[in-house]
């Protein structure tokens, strides 16, 4: 019997950039269906780690495998069919409606010189009806507000048909409703599509409630990488974030959250 | 679904009759109106209005509609290319490339030509790409560039080519530098068919290059790093897109001079026409500039008649005050002037 490959299988990537090296050596495999959330503090690479997996950003060195396939072999086109992104960031200046900018999810399966089809048009609704976004179809990116910005954003990039989603802090700046609202679309996508996601985030509870695994970044390097359970310590949350932390229990699931000491 | 389809339609039906009314009509225009039946030889008097009409005038109104075309539909492929309404052939240095190019071929006295290419169309496409790919190198020299950084390194580019430009004039003689300033005001007045059918190719490749390109357009239009994410091999298009674009504006600029504003105003009037789906965007603004260039040429040729004013005069005066209407009505453009792209 064959393993399977994972989904992705990250080693030493480094990246420089002007001489300053961002990211030192890290390494990270993610299992097909896998749900890993990255956390670190503001300036510790997690965002450049996302970038150099969907090649936006170039590592300087280390070797990255999706679907057991060197990154090296994937044409760009081969790629967004494999690994789908939900950037950071607004939609304000995205001249398009949503179904326009869902539809640019779509030009990896087209072939040069060719129209959308029918099946792109479905596709793209199929994506905007999965992210709940369905009845935002036809109006400009540029008015949507905070909550719906990230369902179109999210619809967009599940239009490429990809089987790993990388997100870019999908709930910043979003209110405690539609953080949730993120977040349980992203728990239903997992559970339902056994979708691979990784995604980057500043909210240590949410990571230890939504993941599987989380792999904490410092300075570039990987400071811990396991199961949320084992990052609920103060030992390694105290050396992620120089932050001294108080534990409580969930009163539903009985899993260890955290509140910043001093938080008063 | 994408754009909108039944509006896109009704207006691209208006610009192509516009287009063939433009064709057809604008030649009977001019200091002294030609009559339909003088044209088409029905009738002998006055002896030389047959000529004028097949000769210098119908020449004049194709090659006019082409060059606007040909800039208007390069305007737009920078704009989208570098996510600013200000982004053009002219405000990128890549205009003044090829004049300087164009200037020199003049200047060295040169006379060849290349694969049937007129030797000063292949000097300005080298001006053209040489600007481009300087404007971009110095933008690419630190990690993450402006948009601003981008208008000012055209700009530089720009000075250093109109420097270089004068300093040729003044190693001219009195009669080769009234020749390089009459060209530098842009015009399109032409004899015969020659020039315009050296054109013809040069635009015409630079703007079915474009029309292959419309998703690439469309996702570069709204940022590089989507554009990467969605499967765009955004280095190899921005080649191909610097490549189309300087043989387009390299063939219009050796035979017309440079004539500004065009790749600015039009593309922004097309959006509001049809929105900034690329693949309706990009066959209005070919259409929107052809129709534009060959009514402000058709101006220029009746306004102070018997004289003639450069079209780059004309196309300038609309469009000095459209850019300072750009910067005031359009803030979220300008906004993005300093982010980084």
């Amino acid at each position: 019997m064959t393993a399977v490959a994972p989904a992705l299988d990250v080693r030493d990537l480094t990246y420089r950039v002007d001489g300053t090296t961002i990211l030192h050596g890290v390494s990270l495999r993610v299992a097909v269906g896998g749900y890993v959330s990255i956390v670190g503090p503001n300036g510790a690479g997690k965002s450049t780690f996302l970038k150099c997996l969907n090649r936006i950003l170039l590592a300087a060195s280390g070797e990255i495998q999706v679907n057991g396939r060197r990154l090296a072999e994937y044409s760009q086109p081969q790629l967004a069919r494999e690994i789908g992104y939900v950037p950071q960031g607004g939609t304000d200046d995205i001249p398009f409606t949503v179904f326009e900018f869902a539809m640019l999810g779509r030009y990896p399966h087209l072939s040069p010189f060719t129209a959308t089809t029918q099946a792109d048009e479905d596709a793209v609704q199929k994506a905007l009806t999965m992210a709940g976004a369905a009845d935002l179809a036809e109006r400009p990116c540029c008015t949507l507000s905070g909550g719906e910005r990230q369902r179109v954003l999210i619809a967009a990039a599940l239009a490429q048909d990809a089987r790993i989603l990388l997100l870019d802090e999908p709930t910043t700046f979003l209110d405690p409703r539609h953080q949730q609202d993120i977040l349980r679309l992203l728990a239903r996508l997992h559970r339902e599509t056994d979708m691979t996601i990784l995604s980057v985030t500043h909210d240590i509870n949410a990571a230890a409630l939504a993941s599987d695994e989380v792999l904490a970044l410092r300075d570039g390097r990987a400071v811990f990488h396991g199961p949320p359970a084992d990052l609920m310590q103060q030992k390694v949350l105290q050396n992620l974030f120089d932050q001294s932390f108080l534990f409580v229990l969930h009163p539903e699931t009985g899993q260890r959250l955290v509140v910043p000491e001093d938080a008063r | 679904m994408i754009g909108r389809p039944k509006r896109v339609i009704w207006v691209l039906a208006a610009l192509v009759l516009a287009s063939f009314a433009c064709v057809l009509l604008c030649p009977f225009v001019g200091m002294d109106p030609i009559p339909f039946d003088v044209v088409f030889g029905f009738r002998e008097l006055p002896a030389n209005a047959h000529a004028i009409f097949w000769q210098v005038r119908v020449p004049r109104v194709c090659t006019s509609f082409l060059v606007g075309a040909g800039l208007a539909t390069c305007g737009m492929a920078f704009q989208a290319m570098f996510r600013n309404p200000l982004a053009t052939p002219f405000t990128l240095g890549v205009a003044g490339g090829a004049s300087l190019g164009a200037a020199l071929y003049v200047w060295l006295g040169l006379s060849f030509s290349l694969l049937s290419i007129s030797g000063v169309s292949v000097f300005a496409f080298v001006g053209a790409l040489g600007s481009i790919s300087l404007v971009y190198g110095l933008t690419r020299l630190r990690h993450g560039f402006s948009t601003a950084t981008l208008l000012l390194a055209g700009i530089a580019v720009n000075l250093f080519s109109s420097s270089l430009i004068m300093l040729i004039q003044y190693l001219s003689d009195m009669a080769g530098a009234f020749a390089i300033l009459h060209w530098l005001m842009g015009g399109v007045s032409t004899m015969g068919y020659d020039r315009l059918l050296g054109l013809a190719p040069l635009v015409a490749t630079g703007i079915l290059i474009l029309f292959a390109m419309t998703h690439e357009l469309n996702l570069m239009s709204v940022g590089e790093e989507l554009a990467i994410s969605r499967g765009v091999d955004v280095r190899r298009v921005k080649h191909i897109l610097f490549l189309a674009t300087s043989i387009c504006v390299g063939g219009v600029v050796a035979v017309c001079g440079p004539i500004g504003f065009v790749g600015m105003m039009v593309p922004h009037m097309c959006r509001l026409l049809v929105g900034s789906n690329h693949r309706y965007l990009l066959p209005t603004t070919c259409l929107f500039g052809g129709v534009f260039l060959t009514l402000c040429d058709t101006l220029a040729r009746v306004l102070i008649a018997p004289a003639e004013i450069p079209v780059g005069i004309i196309t300038s005066v609309l469009g000095g005050p459209f850019f300072i209407w750009m910067l005031v009505r359009a803030p979220a453009s300008m906004a993005r002037l300093g982010r980084n792209t």
